[in-house]
């Protein structure tokens, strides 16, 4: 028997068992564009970068199971434009200052831009309040960048089993949070050595003390658009973050 | 794009405007950075309203261009006038596209934030807060210039690099569209 297959853009992609249309995308290093996706945790769906069509419905690629003879549409004119709309949203929601956040050229939420040829953020901007957390001695929490991927709440519930991170409230109201009494970073008991703290796609938790070691200009997403880094993106592990000090 | 093509064939030049609101020169600094391709440039462009020619009001234009966001009652008043004289106008740089650092701001008081940089903060000897009524109101939160205005084209980036620059000006005085590819095209 042969290996099942999807068509992807007209491409046959190969699948196993139990694998999502990401899945198979990634092995055959076709890039979907994706933010809350990451290949160590449980696919949620949420930020719908990578809504892909399949059999002409929107679906999201990291949580729809591959099936044999799918046909899904992905690097086209019409989701590309649908992705950019939710790149702006996201820009506009929150505080994305790119020039003065030590996570540029780092970001994957810049670097989709970047590939999505995102210009402006052409809705108004909110300009939200949200104040910085400075209180634990290692490491800053700037909630203005955050974009509720939620994949610190599942790094920190399901692989350092401490729960340090959650979303609260609804709708427009809904933010990250430190399960915390006081609310604070430095009252849990969080450590730079926690998965966690390793993957933030933007600009949320980052070291302190440490910036600027690589210059802008010469970053990850600076070298190399984000599209042609599919063979690393899937192979995101736990060492690799660790050595990188970052965006996971 | 015919209306901004260029003077190849010794049909009149192409009217440029340029002005800076709220940012910080760098923009223009980055305009200059072309470098002998000003040249270049000045074959086929005329140079109306801009700090390199000191023309206070911009008459009419083929193409402005605008650094900066928008943070007092000025800044709308030039903003209005490049809108209302320039055929095609272009948002330069981080601060003209999302506010930039100056709508750092934005979620403080004003009155509070010039209370403390005129009266309170530690340094200040019987300081007061400027009343003169030459000065332009500053507005409550700083904005970015799409906000206001309609804007055709945007180039972001902190600044935006000379050849990027230069790249979308020719494209677009070659009559295709304007394009920044990887890695000319960046937000810092």
């Amino acid at each position: 028997m042969t290996q099942p297959s999807i068509l992807l853009d007209g491409q046959p992609v190969p699948f196993a068992d139990g694998q999502t249309i990401m899945d198979a995308a990634m092995a055959a290093d076709i890039f979907i564009p994706h933010l809350c996706h990451h290949p160590e945790f449980k696919p949620q769906g949420s930020c719908k970068l990578c809504t892909v069509k399949a059999s002409g419905r929107y679906v999201s690629a990291c949580t729809m199971p591959a099936r044999d003879g799918m046909e899904v549409e992905n690097n086209s004119p019409d989701l590309n434009d649908k992705r950019r709309t939710l790149l702006q949203m996201l820009f506009v929601e929150g505080n994305h200052f790119c020039p003065s956040c030590e996570k540029s050229g780092n970001c994957m939420l810049q670097a989709l831009a970047y590939e999505l040829e995102m210009l402006s953020p052409h809705f108004d901007q909110f300009y939200p309040n949200r104040p910085v957390d400075a209180s634990h001695p290692e490491v800053l929490l700037d909630f203005n960048r955050c974009i509720l991927c939620e994949l610190c709440v599942r790094a920190s519930r399901d692989v350092d089993g401490k729960s340090v991170f959650s979303l609260s409230g609804r709708g427009i109201d809904k933010h990250l949070i430190v399960n915390a009494e006081s609310g604070r970073l430095a009252d849990s008991d969080f450590s730079w050595a926690d998965k966690a703290a390793h993957v933030c796609p933007v600009g949320v938790i980052l070291r302190k003390r440490e910036g600027f070691a690589v210059p802008i200009g010469k970053r990850r997403y600076d070298v190399e658009p984000i599209g042609m880094q599919v063979e690393r993106l899937a192979a995101r592990s736990a060492g690799e973050a660790y050595e990188d000090c970052g965006e996971g | 794009m015919d209306a901004v093509a260029g003077n190849r064939e010794g049909r009149r030049k192409v009217r440029l405007a340029t002005a800076s609101l709220a940012g910080c020169f760098g923009c223009h600094m980055s305009f200059l950075d072309i470098d002998e391709r000003l040249f270049e440039l000045v074959e086929r462009v005329e140079f109306d309203r801009s700090p390199l020619t000191d023309i206070k009001h911009c008459g009419p234009c083929d193409i402005g261009l605008i650094e900066g966001g928008i943070c007092n009652a000025e800044n709308v008043h030039v903003l209005r006038e490049f809108r209302s004289h320039c055929k095609v106008l272009i948002a330069v740089g981080a601060c003209a596209v999302n506010g930039g650092l100056p709508a750092q701001r934005n979620h403080l008081d004003l009155g509070q934030c010039l209370q403390e940089i005129y009266l309170t903060a530690p340094d200040v000897v019987s300081g007061q807060i400027p009343n003169d009524p030459e000065l332009p109101l500053p507005l409550d939160k700083v904005h970015p210039i799409h906000e206001i205005v309609r804007i055709d084209y945007f180039i972001p980036g902190c600044p935006p690099s000379g050849d990027a620059i230069w790249k979308f000006l020719t494209d677009l005085l070659d009559g295709r569209t304007p394009r920044l590819g990887h890695p000319m095209l960046h937000f810092d």
